[in-house]
C-alpha cells in the first residue's frame, strides 16, 4: 500500500515525540536514585577512612572535644558493622533453611489448600510494617529474656527475611521446567532424591540470588532493631547483650548533635553494602540463567 | 508366539472427569521389537505412552483404569519406582540434567536410586552406555563438561544412554526426534534399530517415514482409541480402517 508523503511525515513526527516523552520519563525515574547516591557520596566520603570501619563509635564527650579542637571526630562504626553482620548471620542461618524448605513445599503442592493458605500468609507477613514486627519481637523475646539482645534483633530480622526467601524460592522452583522433574522420576528416583539432586541444584542460582536480595532488604531495617537490639557503643560479640547495628547508629548519630557528622559516613557504608549485594545478585542471576 | 512383554487391557486414561484421552486400549507388545504409535495431534499417543511408566501417578487428577501387564505383572498395582527402573523414558525435548556433567548424567539413574558403585564399575557403565548410543568417541574427552553443552542430537543420545545405563526391559520414546535436524534424526533411528536386540521400544512418532523405517509393528490411534494395530509394512501397504488409510495417505492432519 502507498502511504502519502505528508501522512508518513506526521506519523514519523508522532513516533519521534512519543519516543522523546518516554525517554524523559525514564530519565526522571533515575533522578532520585542518582541524587541520593550523589548526596550521600559527596558528604560521606570525607569521613570514610580505614579507622571509620575499624574503630567503634566515640563517646559524645570525645566527639565534642575533637570538634572543639577543630579535629575530625575520632572513631567510626565498627561496633555497628559487627552487630549487623552477627544479626544478619544468625537470622539468615535460620531463615534460609526454613524459607527454602517452605518455598519448595509451596511450589510442589501449589494446588493444596494448606499451601495456598500458607502462601497467602507469607505474603501478609511480607507486607507487615517492620515497626510492628519489632514491637512483637519485643513482647515475644525481649520481655521473656529480660533484656535487649542480638538474639532478639536476629529474630526480628528472621521474621522479615522469611517471607522474602519463601517467595523467591517458590518462584524459582515454579519456573523450572516440569520435564526436569519428570526426567528424574522417570529414571526411578524418589521425590526426595530428585528434589535434592536435580531440582534444587538447577534452582540454586535463583535461590541464592533471592537470599542475597533478602539480606539486602533487611540490612537497613531500623525500627525492628530499636525494639530489640537497642544499640551499644562498643564492639561486642556476645549475642545475649544489647548490640549495635549500622542503621541503628545512623539513627543515634542523628539524635546526638555531637555525632551528627558521622551520619553520612555510616549512610554511605550502608548504601554501598546494599548496592554491592544487589549488583552481585543481578550478576549471579544473569550468569546462572545461561 | 512368545509371551508379550507388555499387554494393555482395556486401558483408559482421563485428565478431567468427563473426557477420556485414551479409551479402552487393548494390545500386546512383542519382546525385542520396535512398536510405533501414530496418529494425529492430540489423539492420546503421549498419554498412552506415559501410562506405561506410571508418569500419570505424579498428577493426582489423572485417572488410569484397566490393566497394563509388564512380563505378566500389572504395573498399575506396582510401586512407581520399581516400574520406572524397568521402563525407561526419552522425552520429546532432550532433558540432560543441567547441573550434571556428561559423566554424571549417564550415571544419574544410579545416583537417583541411591545406588553407589565403585569407580571402575562407573567408568565401565559410562563408556558402555555412551558407546551403545555412538556418542563415546565424540565426548570421551569432555566427560566433565555439562551435558547441556552438547548439540540437540547429542543431548538426546545422552538421554537415551542415561536410560539404557539402568538396563531397562522397555524404552518409551515420545517423539524423540521431532526437535532434531534430519542428520541427528537419522543417527537416532540407526541407533534404535541397533538397540532392538536388548530392549523393547515403544515410540510415538509423527513421522510416517520414521515409523516405516524403524518399526516392526504400528499402532494407529484416533481420538483416544486404538483404531488399528498390526505389522507396520502391512499397515502401510493395506490399512483396513478408513481412518488409518486417510491418515497414512495424508488426508488427515
Ligand atoms: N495435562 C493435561 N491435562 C488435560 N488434558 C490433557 C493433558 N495432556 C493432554 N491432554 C489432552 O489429552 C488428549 C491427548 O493428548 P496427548 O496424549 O498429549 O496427545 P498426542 O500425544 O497424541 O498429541 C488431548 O486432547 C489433550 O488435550
Ligand atoms: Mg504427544
Amino acid at each position: 500500500m502507498l502511504v502519502n508523503g505528508m501522512k508518513m511525515k506526521s506519523r514519523l513526527l508522532r513516533d519521534r515525540m512519543c519516543f522523546i516523552l518516554v525517554c524523559t520519563f525514564a530519565a526522571l525515574t533515575a533522578v532520585p536514585l542518582l541524587a541520593i547516591l550523589g548526596e550521600v557520596f559527596v558528604r560521606g566520603c570525607t569521613q570514610f577512612s580505614w579507622d571509620f570501619i575499624t574503630e567503634p563509635t566515640p563517646t559524645a564527650l570525645k566527639a565534642m572535644m575533637a570538634m572543639r579542637a577543630g579535629d575530625a571526630i575520632p572513631g567510626g562504626i565498627a561496633n555497628g558493622i559487627v552487630g549487623s553482620l552477627i544479626m544478619l548471620g544468625m537470622a539468615a542461618a535460620v531463615a534460609v533453611p526454613v524459607g527454602v524448605l517452605c518455598g519448595v513445599y509451596l511450589a510442589e503442592n501449589s494446588k493444596k489448600r494448606f499451601a495456598v493458605v500458607v502462601s497467602y500468609l507469607s505474603d501478609l507477613l511480607q507486607g507487615t510494617p517492620s515497626v510492628i514486627i519489632g514491637m512483637i519481637t519485643y513482647v515475644w523475646v525481649v520481655v521473656p529474656m529480660k533484656g535487649y539482645s542480638a538474639i532478639a534483633g536476629s529474630v526480628a530480622l528472621f521474621i522479615m527475611m522469611l517471607p522474602l526467601i519463601i517467595r523467591s524460592t517458590e518462584e524459582t522452583m515454579k519456573i523450572l521446567p516440569a520435564s526436569l522433574k519428570e526426567a528424574g522420576l522417570a529414571l526411578g528416583g524418589n521425590n526426595a532424591r530428585v528434589m535434592l539432586k536435580v531440582q534444587l541444584p538447577a534452582a540454586f542460582g535463583g535461590i541464592f540470588t533471592g537470599v542475597l536480595l533478602a539480606v539486602s532488604r533487611v540490612v537497613g531495617e531500623t525500627a525492628p532493631l530499636i525494639f530489640t537490639a537497642l544499640g551499644c557503643s562498643m564492639v561486642r560479640w556476645e549475642i545475649d547483650k544489647p548490640i549495635a547495628a549500622v542503621p541503628l547508629l545512623i539513627w543515634e548519630f542523628f539524635n546526638d548533635p555531637n555525632l551528627q557528622e558521622l551520619i553520612w559516613g555510616a549512610s554511605l557504608f550502608l548504601l554501598l553494602f546494599v548496592l554491592c549485594l544487589n549488583i552481585t545478585a543481578k550478576y549471579l542471576a544473569k550468569k546462572w540463567n545461561k | 508366539m512368545e509371551k508379550p512383554i507388555i499387554e494393555f487391557k482395556d486401558v483408559c486414561v482421563s485428565y478431567t472427569r468427563n473426557t477420556m484421552a485414551v479409551k479402552n486400549v487393548s494390545a500386546a507388545v512383542e519382546r525385542n521389537s520396535i512398536t510405533a504409535i501414530m496418529g494425529p495431534s492430540g489423539c492420546g499417543k503421549s498419554t498412552l505412552l506415559r501410562a506405561v511408566n506410571l508418569m500419570h501417578s505424579l498428577y493426582p487428577n489423572i485417572k488410569v483404569d484397566g490393566e497394563i501387564l509388564l512380563n505378566g505383572q500389572n504395573i498399575l498395582a506396582m510401586e512407581p519406582i520399581e516400574v520406572r527402573r524397568k521402563v525407561g523414558m526419552v522425552f520429546q525435548r532432550p532433558t540432560p540434567f543441567p547441573t550434571m556433567s556428561i559423566y554424571e548424567n549417564v550415571l544419574a539413574g544410579f545416583s537417583l536410586n541411591g545406588i553407589g558403585l565403585p569407580r571402575s564399575e562407573k567408568e565401565e557403565i559410562v563408556e558402555h552406555s555412551l558407546r551403545s548410543v555412538a556418542l563415546w568417541d565424540e565426548v570421551k574427552d569432555v566427560l566433565n563438561k555439562k551435558g547441556t553443552f552438547l548439540s540437540g542430537g547429542q543431548q538426546q543420545r545422552l538421554c537415551i544412554a542415561r536410560a539404557l545405563a539402568l538396563k531397562p526391559d522397555v524404552l518409551l520414546l515420545d517423539e524423540p526426534t521431532s526437535a532434531l535436524d534430519p542428520i541427528a534424526t537419522k543417527h537416532i533411528e540407526e541407533l534404535l534399530l541397533q538397540l532392538k536386540n536388548d530392549v523393547t521400544m515403544l515410540i510415538v512418532t509423527h513421522n510416517m517415514g520414521q515409523a516405516m523405517r524403524i518399526s516392526q509393528r504400528s499402532m494407529f490411534m484416533y481420538l483416544g482409541e486404538l483404531v488399528e494395530y498390526g505389522d507396520t509394512a502391512q499397515m502401510f501397504a493395506a490399512a483396513t480402517d478408513e481412518r488409518t488409510k486417510a491418515y497414512l495417505t495424508g488426508k488427515m492432519g
